[in-house]
């Protein structure tokens, strides 16, 4: 590889400095292939730009959006080596309870007509949600931090429950007519001509957050250590337990975010609603470069990976692919990604 | 050049050309990024003999040895095996022709049992085609009968001890029929009557004609085992030597490149108050009863056989595995030690023994592994790390420590073992101790690394830094201890005072 070559440096004994690459380079490079190759098919195919739409990048970013939100969460719990199923059912539930806080008085079928919390500050639905989200989350992290059950059956428990919370809310109605103050987080205002959706904005602010935490405090320092070596972690003086309850509360409180959004967005929610956005979460993480064995991964991948699920579903759209071939093709898209990634890490370790 | 499959036909039909040297490597070449592990090495092992392999830590032995059995293929080079040219693709290609690598990491898998483990992939069918359990169970026993292991075949691997578990690698290694058997510092966890074990199962092997390098940091396992000894140096082939016309001296000298003055130089320094006082310190079904006192300014050393619950006492003080009964004091303050974070708080480090297992966070580069105990107390300002302090201090640390690398963005993966080790020496150096546990400081480090380790040891004494320091090599707990604790099944067998200390005495008072 050349970039092992040059740039030999002053090092602490001398020996050749190594110049690396970031790791998100080959993820990077593996979203701009994809959109090259949609680009050129749709010129081939319908004879026009896949890019130059502003409209269709709008809908890219918002669709991911709320899943990024999600990724941005599991991808913490990924690092420490564990996984967080339960991210969509949270999203189902806590649309629901967030939404119920954010009915309109004209509705005569509002959930807390009755209490009159109805034409309420959007400040409460969105409280009530992400402290609800955080609550699941640290339900999660206790659970796994004393009981040291694998996380995949703790969050595999919460998801199932947290979906049967969903349909109880309600006894399975959905919760409809919001406010506007309440709906105005879901919709998009205009930047330099494109329409910008609030959750896109919303996003963008968690990844930088959470690259910060990541990267420069001591809570990100900890969980690597924690997925890295648990052992050498526990030797090394870190409570894993604790470190863990705060891990999934986090975790959760972005659920919680994710289902605020989405409610918002949808000005409405359903207890059907966030199904399989676990699944969309973890796959943008690993497409992002984070290992699921634990101890890799940064927001920048995941936040990449994101992009790339959000433009593979696009393109499909774009190229008036049916539905189902989209979903076959999205699979083979999400363990390829993968494959190349890695093996692209393995050439240059070998190199 | 033939093809290893040809080679094995060959082989299985006993046609073997009868050449002197089993193996012959020349002119090898192995470059990793920013490393140049090897640089034009030669290697070569005569038939029924014991070559050893020596070098400091990074001098290229282990890379030689991944080359030989398959793991590495090297940029350039010739290799011959039974005088035929042959180019191994992986490490079952390597085994299939005759050499068997036991590594220094065990590679045997827990669950399974010992039979099972050693005849994985290559397991006794059945009439239906099905494993036959009986017939591998036989063919283990058999097997062990032969080189005089007592292990039961059925009982899974995890059971085992460390020593044993090499035993079964070894069996391993041997069940293949290999011609090349090599042995990565294979005494490195045994007790002295297991290496006694272990060097009749090499002279055997010896006699049957296999050739066998044996890569050690152990002077006197050298002139006891081996026949010739090769020396390598950063990466270079230095010399070859028959065992009986070299003297340890020399050896050193070929290893360093430089005269070693002192191994253990240990300052005599005044000894404070007592720093830390321990009584009755109990971890049921583990060690019972221990008391001692360690005093600032004193290294007191702890000896014991592999198995007598020495690093057991040391997690406990350190809150590993909090004690069941027994009371810890530090500056005459009680405390309850109920985790390693209430250690740390109260001065204490604690290098651990296993590298691997407790210590090194594999994934992390080396600026991470350095700094993460650290920031439990020092360098965070309302949670964010103060990078630049912190990146300028851990290196400075490391830089102290001389760790071998290109930076400290280096995953600790790509070190050697004895350069890991000083990275993380280097984390708990940066946590201030002024109670140091150190967990056998030394073990599979060379010379030079040791000597370093040791001085350094002795400075920390020097600053009031009270040290307790496991270790099973002789020389070095009485060249470095003020004071002497030997342990034995879990109980203090007595105390040894540094002017009356000898061998003799600590092998008495641990074998009890």
């Amino acid at each position: 590889m050349t970039d092992t070559q040059q740039d030999a440096g002053k090092s602490l004994t001398g020996l050749k400095k190594v110049r690396r690459w970031p790791p998100e380079v080959s993820i990077l490079l593996v979203l701009l292939g994809i959109v090259l190759v949609f680009e050129i098919l749709g010129w081939l195919l319908i004879g026009e730009s896949f890019i130059a739409n502003k409209q269709r990048i709008s809908i890219i970013v918002l669709q991911v959006a709320v899943t990024g939100i999600i990724a941005i969460g599991v991808t913490q719990v990924i690092i420490t080596a564990g996984v967080d199923l339960s991210s969509g059912s949270m999203v189902g539930f806590i649309a629901m309870v967030a939404a119920s806080f954010a009915q309109v008085s004209t509705n005569e079928r509002a959930v807390y007509l009755s209490h009159g919390w109805v034409d309420l500050n959007p400040i409460f639905p969105i409280v009530v949600g992400l402290a609800l989200g955080a609550l699941l989350g640290l339900v999660n992290g206790v659970i796994i931090a004393k009981t040291k059950i694998p996380p995949f059956i703790a969050t595999l428990g919460m998801m199932v429950s947290a979906r049967g919370l969903a349909k109880w809310y309600t006894l399975g109605q959905p919760v409809a007519l919001l406010t506007d103050s309440f709906s105005w987080f879901g919709h998009s205002f205009p930047i330099m001509g494109f329409p910008v959706p609030r959750p896109v904005i919303v996003f963008l602010i968690v990844a930088v957050i959470f690259h910060v935490l990541l990267t420069y405090t001591r809570y990100g320092k900890f969980t690597y250590a924690i997925g890295a070596n648990p052992q050498a972690a526990r030797v090394s003086g870190i409570n894993i337990g604790n470190h863990l309850i705060k891990v999934y509360a986090i975790a959760g409180l972005l659920s919680g975010l994710a289902a605020v959004m989405t409610a918002a967005r949808a000005e409405s929610a359903q207890p059907g609603m966030g199904v399989g956005y676990e699944l969309d979460a973890i796959a943008s993480c690993v497409i992002g470069g984070t290992s699921l064995a634990g101890g890799v991964g940064r927001i920048t991948g995941t936040f990449i990976g994101t992009i790339i699920l959000g433009v593979v579903t696009s393109g499909f759209t774009f190229l008036q692919v049916g539905a189902y071939y989209q979903e076959i093709v999205k699979g083979i898209i999400i363990v390829s990604a993968v494959v190349i990634d890695q093996y692209r890490q393995n050439l240059r370790r070998k190199a | 050049m033939i093809s290893p499959s040809t080679m094995q036909a060959v082989r299985e039909s006993g046609a073997v050309p009868n050449a002197d040297y089993v193996l012959e490597v020349e002119s090898v070449r192995k470059e990793f990024p920013g490393v140049l592990a090897l640089d034009n090495v030669q290697f070569k092992l005569r038939r029924g003999t014991v070559h050893a392999l020596m070098g400091e830590n990074g001098a290229g032995k282990s890379t030689l040895m991944k080359i030989i059995a398959g793991i590495y293929t090297p940029d350039s080079g010739t290799f011959k095996l039974r005088g035929q040219d042959i180019r191994l693709k992986s490490p079952l290609d390597a085994l299939e022709n005759g050499i068997a690598m036991i590594h220094q990491e065990l590679n045997l898998m827990g669950p399974m049992t010992v039979a099972e483990n050693i005849w994985i992939r290559r397991e006794p069918k059945n009439a239906w085609g099905l494993i036959s359990h009986g017939e591998m169970r036989r063919r283990t026993e058999e097997l062990f009968k032969r080189l005089n292991i007592d292990i039961d075949p059925m009982i899974e691997v995890r059971m085992l001890s460390v020593a044993n578990r090499q035993m079964v690698e070894i069996a391993k290694a041997v069940s293949f029929n290999s011609d090349v058997l090599i042995m990565d510092e294979p005494t490195s966890a045994l007790t002295e009557k297991e290496v006694t074990h272990l060097f009749q199962i090499i002279r055997s092997l010896k006699a049957e004609g296999k050739g066998i390098i044996y890569i050690t940091h152990k002077m006197s396992e050298l002139f006891e085992i081996a026949d010739e000894v090769s020396v390598f140096r950063d990466g270079k082939y230095i010399a070859t030597k028959l065992s009986g016309e070299v003297t340890r001296d020399q050896i050193i000298r070929m290893m360093v490149g430089r005269e070693i003055t002192q191994m253990f130089p240990k300052e005599t320094v005044p000894i404070g108050k007592v720093k830390l006082s321990v009584k009755g310190l109990t971890l049921n079904d583990v060690f019972k009863d221990v008391s001692f006192d360690v005093r600032e300014g004193e290294i007191l050393g702890i000896a014991g056989l592999v198995g007598s619950s020495r690093s057991n006492i040391a997690e406990t003080l350190f809150g590993v595995t909090p004690a069941s009964a027994g009371t810890i004091e530090i500056d005459g303050k009680r405390l309850e030690i109920k985790s390693p974070s209430v250690a740390m708080k109260n001065g204490l480090a604690f290098l651990t023994e296993d590298r691997k297992e407790t210590g090194c966070f594999l994934l992390l580069d080396i600026q991470d592994n350095t700094q993460m105990a650290v920031l439990q107390r020092r360098y965070v300002n309302y949670g964010f790390v103060q990078q630049s302090q912190l990146s300028k201090d851990s290196e400075a640390m490391a830089q102290t420590l001389r760790v071998r690398t290109p930076d400290m963005q280096e995953p600790i993966i790509n070190l050697s073992g004895g350069n890991q080790q000083k990275v993380l020496i280097a984390r708990w150096l940066l946590t201030q101790p002024r109670i140091l546990i150190l967990d056998e400081p030394t073990r599979g480090i060379d010379v030079g690394a040791k000597a370093e380790i040791h001085r350094l040891v002795s400075q920390l004494a020097g600053q009031g830094v009270a040290v307790i320091m496991i270790s099973s090599e002789m020389p070095e707990v009485l060249g470095m201890s003020d004071r002497i604790m030997v342990v034995h099944e879990g109980r203090v067998t007595g105390f040894l005072d540094r002017k009356d200390a000898d061998q003799v005495k600590i092998m008495e008072l641990a074998s009890h």
